[in-house]
């Protein structure tokens, strides 16, 4: 346990958290290794199942990190992703796996201090919570 | 299995080319091209021509609603679902896999339960009743905890059915187990082809239920029920617990006076047979006499009912399309013209489908779950 070390999948959109990613790369800002960006076009494109599948396939965590509120380059594709997050919060809950293993973030493409913050805190929030119980579907 | 094997398994080459299973299937009437007598065609023709792996990437397979219509009415007596069970467990392995409807969440939370899982579902049976960690009776509960997750934004309670069902049971002084360690029945998983996942889930549903000592499992999902009863057995042998469906048990002691249903609101109502309850478990009365059963309540038939009843167009969260909208507008437009008020069914799947076709329609029907209409007679007084 004291060695573990949290699998992240981030769904990340192509307009401004993806955008904050590459900042805080360029900015030399250090950050977690523990996180996998997957880079979406839109977080309205990120439906229960993905979040559910990255679970299913042995993930610890993951988090949807899409633009700042009213701000999404498709106008709401970053409220749908919120919405479909919760779902995928009450459904874990049911199975009985920490709903705080699934997160929704919202930050604009100037943040890449957030990025790495929320990157931070995650990790942090996974390491406390331990592995998934379905960590031996882990692929990697 | 050889497709040649499968073909001799179920009997399938003992098809007249009748077309009565086409005649009768609720898909092709909706789905030009669709046609169980064709499918049997093919397949046979593959095995002949050496083509099966081209006979295993069709899509039709999926198309069947397993609703057992065809099966009911075949004068060959050609296994036609335990032909496309075995089919889509073949195409499965080759990759062939289902359109599943609602982005497959529900095929991924299945799934899910395979894992070291410690599940959550007991918490609303501790709110609703008394419930036992071990003892005679066990309660299946199967998924409604999921299904009220998922469509309690179409103002569908799943898990409404199971607390009354509980409340029910507490009533007529029986106190079941209900289990935070129960997986899903494997229903599902079996009609889409994942055999393999289907036993793990067996396996492990059965070795709990001894662990729990329980002797009599009730169902009150009609899925479930058929699952346990015509399926585990298939793959584990005979079960040393009865399967027992709720409305046998309520309607048994409701005829010894233990139970008493008091006078309802006054409402002509119609009831919806559910495949798996009907044809595939032959439970047709038990709910009827249940429903005529309640003071004030009036019972109407549909035209098509009982072993001729219509599938709710969808089966195991596959393939939900325009054409099982169409299945269910029919149906739903049948219920109407009985004049009823109500259509009652005895399945959450189909409460769900109905609700869903219902939802964009402008038709003033309401559909009931059996269980919940009977909990507001039952429990009244």
């Amino acid at each position: 346990m004291n060695n573990f070390e949290p699998l992240i999948a981030v769904f990340s959109c192509h307009y401004c958290s993806y955008a904050a990613a590459d900042l805080a790369g360029s900015s030399r800002i250090q950050y977690p290794p523990n996180i996998r960006v997957i880079k979406i076009p839109c977080t309205g494109r990120v439906s229960v199942n993905h979040i559910l599948k990255a679970l299913e396939c042995g993930a610890d965590g993951v988090y949807v990190a899409g633009c700042l509120e009213g701000t999404c380059h498709f106008i709401s594709g970053n409220f749908k992703a919120k919405q479909r997050v919760q779902y995928a919060k009450n459904l874990l809950s049911e199975i009985n796996m920490e709903p705080e293993r699934v997160q929704m973030y919202f930050m604009s493409a100037a943040e890449g201090a957030k990025f790495a913050n929320v990157a931070k805190e995650m990790t942090e929030t996974i390491r406390e919570l331990g592995p998934s119980p379905l960590g031996q579907n882990k692929s990697e | 299995m050889s497709i040649q094997d499968l073909i001799e398994r179920t009997k399938v080459s003992f098809c007249q080319d009748c077309g009565v299973c086409t005649g009768s299937c609720p898909v092709s009437r909706v789905l030009p091209g669709f046609s169980p007598q064709q499918m049997v065609g093919k397949f046979v023709l593959s095995a002949d021509l050496g083509l099966e792996d081209e006979a295993l990437s069709d899509r039709d397979m999926w198309s069947c609603l397993t609703c057992a219509l065809c099966l009911q009415r075949c004068p060959s007596k050609v296994e036609y679902l335990e032909f496309v069970r075995a089919v889509r467990e073949e195409a499965f392995r080759t990759g062939n896999k289902a359109t599943f409807a609602h982005d497959g969440v529900i095929e991924t939370i299945v799934n899910m339960q395979r894992g070291g899982l410690h599940q959550n579902k007991t918490a609303w049976a501790r709110e609703a009743g008394q419930i036992a960690e071990s003892g005679e009776y066990y309660l299946f509960v199967g998924c409604l905890p999921y299904f009220d997750v998922l469509f309690r934004d179409m103002g569908i309670s799943s898990l409404g059915s199971a607390s009354h069902m509980l409340k029910m049971l507490n009533k007529l002084g029986i106190e079941p187990v209900v289990s935070d360690e129960e997986r899903c029945c494997g229903h599902d998983l079996l009609w889409s082809g994942n055999v393999d996942v289907f036993k793990e889930l067996a396996a492990f549903n059965i070795e709990m239920i001894k662990r729990c000592g329980s002797k009599k499992v009730i169902f009150g999902c009609p899925e479930g029920y058929v699952a346990f009863k015509a399926y585990y057995p298939l793959y584990f042998g005979e079960l040393d617990f009865e399967v027992v469906h709720f409305y046998d048990l309520v309607g048994e002691q409701i005829k010894d006076g233990a139970l008493k249903l008091s006078r309802v609101e006054e409402q002509t109502v119609t009831y919806h047979d559910p495949c798996r309850l009907g044809r595939m478990a032959g439970i047709y009365e038990a709910p009827r006499e249940l429903i005529a059963g309640m003071p004030g309540m009036t019972l109407v038939e549909m035209e098509r009912n009982r072993e001729n009843a219509v599938c709710c167009g969808v089966s195991c969260w596959a393939n939900c399309s325009s054409y099982s909208k169409q299945i269910q507008m029919d149906r739903l437009k049948e219920a109407e013209a009985t004049g009823a008020d109500a259509l009652i069914t005895a399945c959450p799947k189909c409460k769900i489908h109905f609700t869903c076709a219902l939802s964009s329609s402008d038709m003033k029907m309401e559909v009931k779950d059996l269980t919940e209409v009977m909990a507001a007679s039952a429990l009244e007084h």
